[in-house]
């Protein structure tokens, strides 16, 4: 692939974050073609599955000439394999953060297989465009592949059926499996899926009309509580994340970026730094010119033998930095910016009935304006990479969301071929986003190329928290009239966030219709006279998703909101979101450009009454409005819709007269329709509460003179133990609507659930986040 | 010359004596089930044993570990059979994992000091061990779980 190529390549992807849907085209047996060579021997059944459509293969072909050595380690598709032994091979091609995916999607392969998972094997995929969008973020994982992977799984199970037929003169009709094995109903006869894999590989792959899919009564794992396939390996530190790489003659190397966005190094001394025992050099990273993307930030590499040595080194280089423009950047005077920008009229994006009329109608109106600052996505392991430059290509090991954007960054910036780029994944020790943003492998790439040997690029916490790609910060101004009863008859609601957009364009500062349908576009009630709005902001930064994303902002000021109005009509806010909501329907976004998560809308629409029914479960569970709160304490509701999934969250606070926050149970009800794998869904919602609770508490990246002011736990401070939820509980609905997301949907209703708690138990209105800025902590 | 005992084996080292434990585990043993999180004592995903101790091994230099005892996740069992490992498996844990080897070593400190540790005392003593996934619930449930199974070993 050219460099244009990649870049139109790099744009589609900066572009879409929300992969396109994918559809699986055909099955193909691969089994004498010499795929996973050296995994699996040469009488193995091998199916691919095509997650691209063959037009789009044929073209990428005829640009793309690939040596043999180069598509022998090439795992084209989704691969599952069977061993003359009887050992099943599934590929997992999306990224492991924690999520369970890298086991959910190869279980509901085995199940269709009816494998015995203990058999089952997991070969990580490599970064391969044949995959589709391997981006794991956006939640949707499941909701592309659980079909695709059913499917996979019953044709090789149909081959094996076939193969044993054969052998035994029978038809195949007459045969069944009964997990790894096929057996003949009459007469009894069985053979293991090992001694048939042979026979199997030989066959033709049936035609998809013939593929049958297992019954839900029949499945053995899918819906089930499932372990993941790591689960000892992490509990015994044998789990090798991104951290973990080592390659033979590996140097260390630690990165002194320019600590503001932009900067340049204008002169250094590299003398002590090279007087450390282990530094071998100081290599200069040039500066990327914008947008930045993911291409390195610059600054000073510091070569060594070990990691402490390069981390020794970095801290004795004295550099004088040219900071650029971004160093206008003071984010205390950008948040009054914000607050004036958000009052102003901005862009509509969607628009029922008339505020304006309704607004001058002098009923009662009430308005309030709500502010997030940055966050940082600050994962346990911060970003790593090891790569290797060799004869003009390079092989990188790392924690990476999205090791196609590896493919592509470490190609342009080093000027090769996309093709000449191979990325393998490791685990990731937590990603929430930062992972899928490449720059510290591309940084990795250079060093190797640079040095000639193998090179890990390990980041400080510093380095995470200062040179992240935030979080984007936000005002949002709401205004509504209420009529008599206190219901609103109109509702304006306007945000005001520098872009992600931004990143990736320079000069982008209104949000993108993606943007805006992260609970902004998608409000879903029912309001006659309702606007979205939303208005510019400048980026100074590099801006990036993050967990749950638009959604975090957007859902903390539509539901707080909705609970000061509840409280200003004097109702009781479980009633009045009800009302707020509506009658069960699917919402009406005709006229609004809303993707849905790249999703049909015919398939998955806003659906008030599947709102109202997790709604309910929280109420319910929750014993809300049954129950004594007593003094400094309260509970706090809200409900959202992300990522296709339907959240109600209600928080049970304690506030003592000194401000401690205690949170001693949450209750969430989850719709996202047919959940895989209960026990992951389960956690991730678990885990959403304290990623909520970091939010909420402390959750604040400042800026001064550009440079970011935060840097490791102690002025980042996240939830610990003891100020985490003591017991969040997760109702899951059970349904047979089409699988949603799981990992992102819980995070934003939380915290304005936990706001609206601190409100019941002290009377204090949270506008603006952090906590710990109104003496709460 | 520094010589101690790692996951009971004779160690030496030569190297510059401010070199946290972390990083000798790491990148010379290739011990690398001991995370690095923060460097500075505030996560403790880099939690190990000395002399039986809990202790954060990025802000332990090699210079105060003469004739010393260091235990490390892979010197806790070699399969995940130390009780503290069971109930982790069994409680389903781990998310993304990184910072579970810190978290058990903790839990297994505790559990040594104090068999029956009420909610409080593991909020003290887990404290130090930041979870980015979440998963203290589990966490403690997993402890609590362990003692009983401990008590029962007894």
């Amino acid at each position: 692939m050219s460099t244009n190529e990649c870049r139109v390549h790099a744009a589609r992807f900066a572009d879409a974050r929300f992969d396109d849907g994918i559809e699986a085209n055909a099955i193909e047996n691969l089994s004498r073609r010499g795929f996973l060579k050296g995994l699996l021997s040469t009488g193995a059944l091998v199916l691919g599955v095509h997650l691209v459509p063959h037009a789009a293969r044929a073209a990428e072909k005829a640009a793309v000439s690939r040596s043999r050595a180069e598509s022998a380690t090439l795992h084209p598709d989704i691969f599952v394999g069977v061993e003359s032994d009887g050992t099943v091979y599934i590929v997992a091609h999306r990224s492991e953060m924690g999520t369970g995916i890298r086991t959910s999607l190869p279980v509901v392969v085995a199940d269709e297989l009816d494998a015995d998972w203990s058999r089952v094997k997991l070969e990580q995929a490599i970064g391969d465009w044949h995959y589709g969008g391997q981006d794991t973020d956006g939640s949707h994982s499941i909701r592309d592949f659980f079909d695709v992977m059913r499917r996979a799984g019953a044709t090789a199970r149909l081959m094996l059926i076939q193969a044993a037929a054969a052998q035994w003169g029978v038809r195949a009709e007459d045969c069944e499996t009964e997990l790894h094995k096929v057996v003949h109903r009459t007469t009894g006869r069985k053979l293991g899926y090992g001694e048939l894999s042979a026979a199997a590989a030989r066959l033709p792959v049936p035609r998809k009309e013939t593929v049958r899919l297992k019954s839900k009564q029949q499945w053995r794992y899918i819906g089930k509580p499932h372990k993941s396939y790591d689960l000892v390996a992490e509990c015994t530190g044998k789990a090798i994340y991104g951290i973990d790489v080592r390659r033979e003659g590996m140097l260390y190397a630690a990165v002194a970026h320019p600590p503001v966005l932009g900067g340049k190094v204008k002169s250094y001394d590299d003398k002590e730094a090279l007087n450390v025992k282990g530094v071998h050099s100081v290599i200069a990273i040039e500066p990327f010119k914008p947008p930045a993307a993911f291409q390195p930030l610059g600054g000073l590499a510091v070569i060594a033998d070990n990691t402490w040595a390069a981390f020794q080194g970095r801290k004795k280089l004295t550099v004088e930095w040219e900071n650029g423009e971004n160093a206008a950047y003071n984010s205390d005077q950008f948040k009054q910016e914000l607050f004036e920008t958000v009052r102003a009229p901005g862009r509509v994006a969607r628009v029922a009935g008339d505020v304006d009329a309704e607004f001058k109608k002098g009923v009662r109106t009430i308005e309030a304006v709500y502010y997030v600052p940055h966050l940082a996505h600050a994962p346990m392991e911060p970003p790593v990479a090891v790569a290797e430059y060799r004869d003009g290509m390079v092989t990188a090991w790392t924690c990476t969301q999205n090791p196609q954007a590896v493919q592509y960054t470490v190609a342009e910036v080093l000027k090769i071929p996309l093709a000449k780029v191979i990325c393998h994944v490791t685990l990731l020790g937590g990603g929430f986003g930062r992972k899928s943003k490449p720059d510290y492998v591309a940084e990795a790439a250079l060093l190797s190329k640079k040095t000639g040997r193998p090179v890990k690029v390990v980041w400080t916490r510093e380095d995470d928290i200062k040179f992240g790609y935030y979080h984007t910060v936000s005002a949002m101004y709401l205004k509504a009239a209420l009529d008599a009863k206190g219901r609103p008859t109109a509702w304006l609601q306007r945000s005001v966030f520098p872009p992600i957009a931004s990143t990736f364009k320079v000069g982008a500062n209104y949000g993108s219709a993606d943007d805006l349908s992260l609970g902004w576009t998608d409000i879903p009630y029912d309001i006659p006279n309702l606007r979205v709005e939303n208005g510019p902001a400048k980026a100074y930064v590099r801006i990036g998703w993050l967990r749950s994303v638009g959604n975090i902002y957007h859902a903390f000021a539509t539901q707080t909101f909705s609970d000061e109005l509840a409280h200003a009509a004097g109702r009781d806010p479980v009633d009045y979101l009800f009302e707020l909501i509506g009658p069960p329907r699917i919402v009406d976004l005709k006229g609004t450009d809303y993707p849905n998560y790249n999703a049909s809308y015919l398939a998955y629409p806003i659906d008030t009454g599947r709102l109202r029914r997790v709604l309910q479960i929280a109420a319910e569970k929750s014993g809300w409005g049954k129950r004594k709160m007593g003094r400094g304490r309260g509970m706090g509701v809200a409900v959202h819709r992300s990522f296709l999934t339907y959240v109600a969250t209600v928080v049970e606070v304690e506030v003592d007269d000194h401000g401690k926050l205690k949170i001693p149970q949450v209750h969430t009800a989850v719709d996202a329709g047919f959940i895989s794998n209960p026990e992951f869904a389960r956690a991730q919602f678990e885990g959403a509460a304290v990623f909520g609770t970091s939010i909420a508490r402390t959750g604040e990246i400042t800026a001064t003179n550009g440079a970011i002011n935060q840097s490791n736990f102690y002025d980042y401070p996240v939830a610990r133990m003891p100020e985490a939820p003591l017991r969040a509980d997760v109702y899951l609905v059970e349904s047979d609507a089409p699988p949603a997301g799981i990992g992102e949907p819980g995070v934003p209703p939380f915290v304005p659930a936990l706001c609206n708690a601190i409100f019941a138990a002290t009377g204090k209105r949270v506008r603006e986040l952090p906590l710990s800025k109104h003496q709460i902590t | 010359m520094i010589h101690l005992r790692v996951n009971g084996v004779e160690r030496s080292f030569d190297g510059d004596p401010a070199m946290p434990l972390l990083w000798y585990l790491r990148d010379e043993l290739g011990l690398t089930g001991t995370k690095f999180g923060c460097g500075m004592s505030l996560c403790g995903a880099c939690t190990v044993h000395l002399d039986g101790k809990p202790v954060r091994a990025c802000a332990t230099p090699m210079r105060q570990l003469a004739n010393t005892q260091v235990v490390t996740i892979e010197g806790i069992s070699p399969d995940g059979s130390h009780p503290v490992q069971r109930a982790w498996i069994d409680s389903g844990v781990p998310q993304c994992g990184y910072c579970q080897s810190g978290q058990i070593m903790s839990a297994v400190a505790l559990l040594r000091s104090n068999p029956h540790p009420g909610d409080r005392e593991i909020d003290d003593a887990m404290a130090g061990n930041i979870c980015r996934c979440g998963t203290y619930q589990r966490i403690r449930a997993a402890i609590k779980a362990a003692a009983e199974a401990l008590r029962e070993h007894e």
